[in-house]
């Protein structure tokens, strides 16, 4: 695709008055949320401010070092408009992975069109646009009171300023639901901006399971994304959740995601990054009571010209707690990775166990891969380690796969499916493991996206 | 006919030239013994056989059923028919044993056919169960944390699930325990027929026991010195390779 001609195009269509910088854009949005609470609203205006007066992110930024900041410009995004019903139709369509579920809703373009009711007593399975007025008060003592803040505050202040809908989960004390509950969100139409909005709560000893699905409609629509996932895990609760990203490859989107671990909770998140011309996934991990255990595992397989640019942070707040964090990419062509992590201990947070692994998978020689990984620990009895590996496939293992007749590509393709196992092997689900497997396949018989003018 | 047939092969490893003037015919159907010294080029010749970068064929000529090997790549040599069971088989952490040789099965096939999966478990079962091997041993990672014998076997059981023309067996008698000797050879013997040739590297006699060859080489300093019946590894086991060595040195 000529990215000149697109680019004149947008700016003549009348959907530009609705770019999402815009001020016009933002009273359009506003306009759109019928249910939502004064409480709400106000604090829509003020991100909105936030938004308009915080700088877009520079190289020379610390939070952004080794970025492509200049793709990050956020003309020519508008917010949609309504969906013909023959896209809502092909959506649906493509919205049903799982055979077995414990709810779903399927949104296109942050619009609702299906969802499954929770059928369990107590349990709180409600789009957003519902929540904001039937859960109000639960929604707000929640609600965006826990951000990344990990470079990308600006985006952050859009979100709230412009999310309409996503999914609110509240599963009450001691309620346990093993099936998972999957929400599925696709980006529609030329330009279209989308900002799907997670919230997890588990209250005590509650145990659930959420995988969201990330998808476009179309391969060659510039989309904008930035969805949030922030997840509450009460005490003891067990969490486990999992972001399957697989935007077009035009897409640039946001991921932008905090894990609150109470005392003694379980919490495990995986998020696959597969999609987007450049991603931006920022993780904060906050574990607040003695006993919390994180595991935070994410893998992306990079192609073409993609960047997936990660940043974490591990914050240990509490004593006794332990954390694990294990990122693996496998790049190919010129793709690019950067991860940038912190294990932040407190002075209180003794008999911590905290660890953080970056390791990268270069497939071509024109990949790159850096790390950057940070301790900051002020107690002093604590386990934590850090450490981050890149390298080439082992060329005496290529070797023996290619001497059992499988070819070079396939070969490749195996010991990268060896080199995430650790991770995938992790998924209980087998019907969310075996698409994983096929997703990752796919990114090997992939057109790379074409090229950006910039990069 | 078809067959494995080397002639005057010259190899080099870092320059350095390890095997010198090879020539030997294995035709389909017998079991050749190739036995020598440590260091006299014998895994050399095998790797290189099978399309291994780090040894540079640098002069003669190497057929597979009259298909010329030394312009193909690895993959295809496996594909074409040749086996190789490694005298140090590598590691895949992550790849499973199932998955690994459904892979090089899958790679046999044309593009729009498909491996029948309740069939290949079918006979995945079947030959770990004439070798031994634990049916658990399917979900683990390719040779991972294996003991020396197990890598053996698992290579065997590649042998027997692929089902190649010519198969150069690489010491797969090192590292056995006297059961699995027996158990892998006569996993080997099995496989015997008209339809399969083997090169067997051994240092040891006891394994051309079970696995009786048509014919012994002695290779030594890149080069194959002796040729003879199967008594020839009998009288090296009695009189070791000096013997043959000042007989070279005679000549
Ligand atoms: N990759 C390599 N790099 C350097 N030298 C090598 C390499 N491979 C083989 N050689 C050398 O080539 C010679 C022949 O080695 P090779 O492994 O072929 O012997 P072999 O006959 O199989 O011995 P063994 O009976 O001990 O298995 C040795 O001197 C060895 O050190
Ligand atoms: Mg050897």
């Amino acid at each position: 695709m000529a990215n000149a001609n697109t680019s004149t195009l947008e700016r003549e269509s009348p959907a530009a008055t609705n770019s999402i910088a815009s001020t016009e854009g933002f009273d359009h949005g506003l306009e759109r949320l019928e249910n939502a609470p004064q409480w709400l609203l106000e604090l829509k205006r003020s991100q909105w401010r936030e938004f308009l007066a915080l700088p877009m992110p520079t190289p020379k930024a610390e939070a952004w070092r080794f970025a492509r900041t200049g793709n990050l410009s956020l003309e020519g995004y508008q917010l949609p408009t309504d969906l013909p019903d023959a896209d809502k139709k092909s959506v649906l369509e493509s919205s049903h992975l799982f055979e077995s579920f414990a709810g779903k809703m399927v949104f296109a373009n942050d619009q609702l069109l299906e969802q499954t009711a929770a059928t369990q007593e107590g349990l709180i399975w409600s789009p957003l646009s519902n929540a904001m007025s039937e859960h109000g008060a639960l929604l707000r003592k929640f609600f965006m009171t826990f951000t990344p803040d990990l470079g990308s505050e600006k985006f952050q202040a859009l979100h709230a300023a412009l999310f309409s809908n996503g999914s609110f989960l509240y599963v009450p004390a001691g309620m346990e639901v093993s099936l998972p509950f999957v929400a599925y969100h696709t980006a529609c139409g030329q330009g279209t901006a989308v900002f799907p909005h997670t919230l997890v709560i588990a209250d005590a000893g509650a145990k659930v399971h959420l995988v969201d699905i990330f998808q476009s409609a179309r391969k060659d629509t510039k989309n904008f994304a930035c969805g949030m996932a922030s997840i509450f895990a009460g005490p003891g609760a067990q969490v486990s959740y999992q972001a399957i990203q697989e935007w077009n490859l035009e897409t640039l989107s946001f991921h932008l995601n905090t894990v609150s671990a109470e005392r003694d909770s379980n919490v495990e998140t995986i998020m696959v990054s597969l999609g987007s011309r450049q991603a931006r996934n920022e993780q904060h991990i906050s574990l607040n009571g003695p006993g919390g255990n994180v595991d935070n595992y994410s893998l992306s397989v990079p192609i073409g010209n993609q960047e997936v640019d990660q940043r974490t942070l591990q914050s240990h707040k509490a004593p006794s707690c332990r954390s694990n964090l294990l990122y693996k990419n496998a790049l190919q062509d010129d793709s690019r990775t950067v991860f940038s992590g912190l294990i932040k201990v407190a002075e209180l947070a003794q008999q911590t166990d905290a660890y953080q692994t970056n390791r990268n998978l270069l497939l071509s020689n024109s990949a790159e891969a850096t790390s950057l990984p940070g301790l900051e620990i002020l107690a002093n009895d604590v386990k934590c380690s850090h450490g981050a590996t890149s390298g080439k496939l082992d060329e005496e293992q290529l070797y023996y796969l290619l001497s059992r007749g499988i070819s070079r590509k396939r070969a490749q393709e195996l010991l990268v499916f060896g080199f995430f196992e650790e991770i995938t092997s992790q998924l209980e689900n087998e019907e969310l493991r075996e698409h994983l497997n096929s997703w990752i396949g796919r990114k090997f018989h992939a057109t790379p996206p074409t090229k950006n003018l910039e990069g | 006919m078809s067959s494995l047939d080397l002639r005057n092969l010259k190899i080099n490893v870092g320059g350095k030239p390890i095997v010198k003037d090879f020539s030997l015919t294995v035709p389909k159907g017998e079991v050749h013994a190739l036995m020598g010294p440590n260091g006299s080029g014998k895994s050399t010749l095998a790797k290189a056989l099978a399309g291994h970068e780090d040894y540079e064929i640098v002069g003669g000529e190497a057929f597979l059923n009259g298909q010329n090997i030394l312009e193909m790549e690895t993959d295809e040599i496996s594909r074409a028919g040749l086996f190789m069971a490694f005298q140090y088989p590598s590691e895949i952490p992550g790849v499973s044993i199932a998955n690994f040789i459904r892979a090089a099965l899958t790679a046999r096939l044309a593009e729009n056919e498909e491996l029948d999966a309740a069939q290949y478990y079918r006979r995945l079962y079947e030959k770990m169960d004439l070798l031994k091997i634990d049916r658990k041993f399917t979900a683990r990672s390719v040779n991972e944390g294996f003991s020396g014998g197990e890598k053996k076997r698992c290579e065997i059981l590649q042998m027997a699930m692929l089902q190649p023309q010519i198969a150069i067996m690489d010491e797969t008698d090192s590292g056995l325990d006297i059961d699995a000797l027996r158990i892998v050879s006569e996993g080997v013997n099995t496989m015997r027929g008209p339809n399969l040739g083997i090169l067997l590297i051994t240092h040891y006699q006891r394994l051309l026991e079970y696995i009786v060859p048509d014919r012994v080489h002695v290779m030594w300093d890149g080069r194959i010195v002796r040729s003879g019946g199967k008594n020839l590894a009998l009288e090296l086991e009695e009189k070791g390779y000096d013997w043959v060595k000042e007989e070279v040195a005679a000549v």
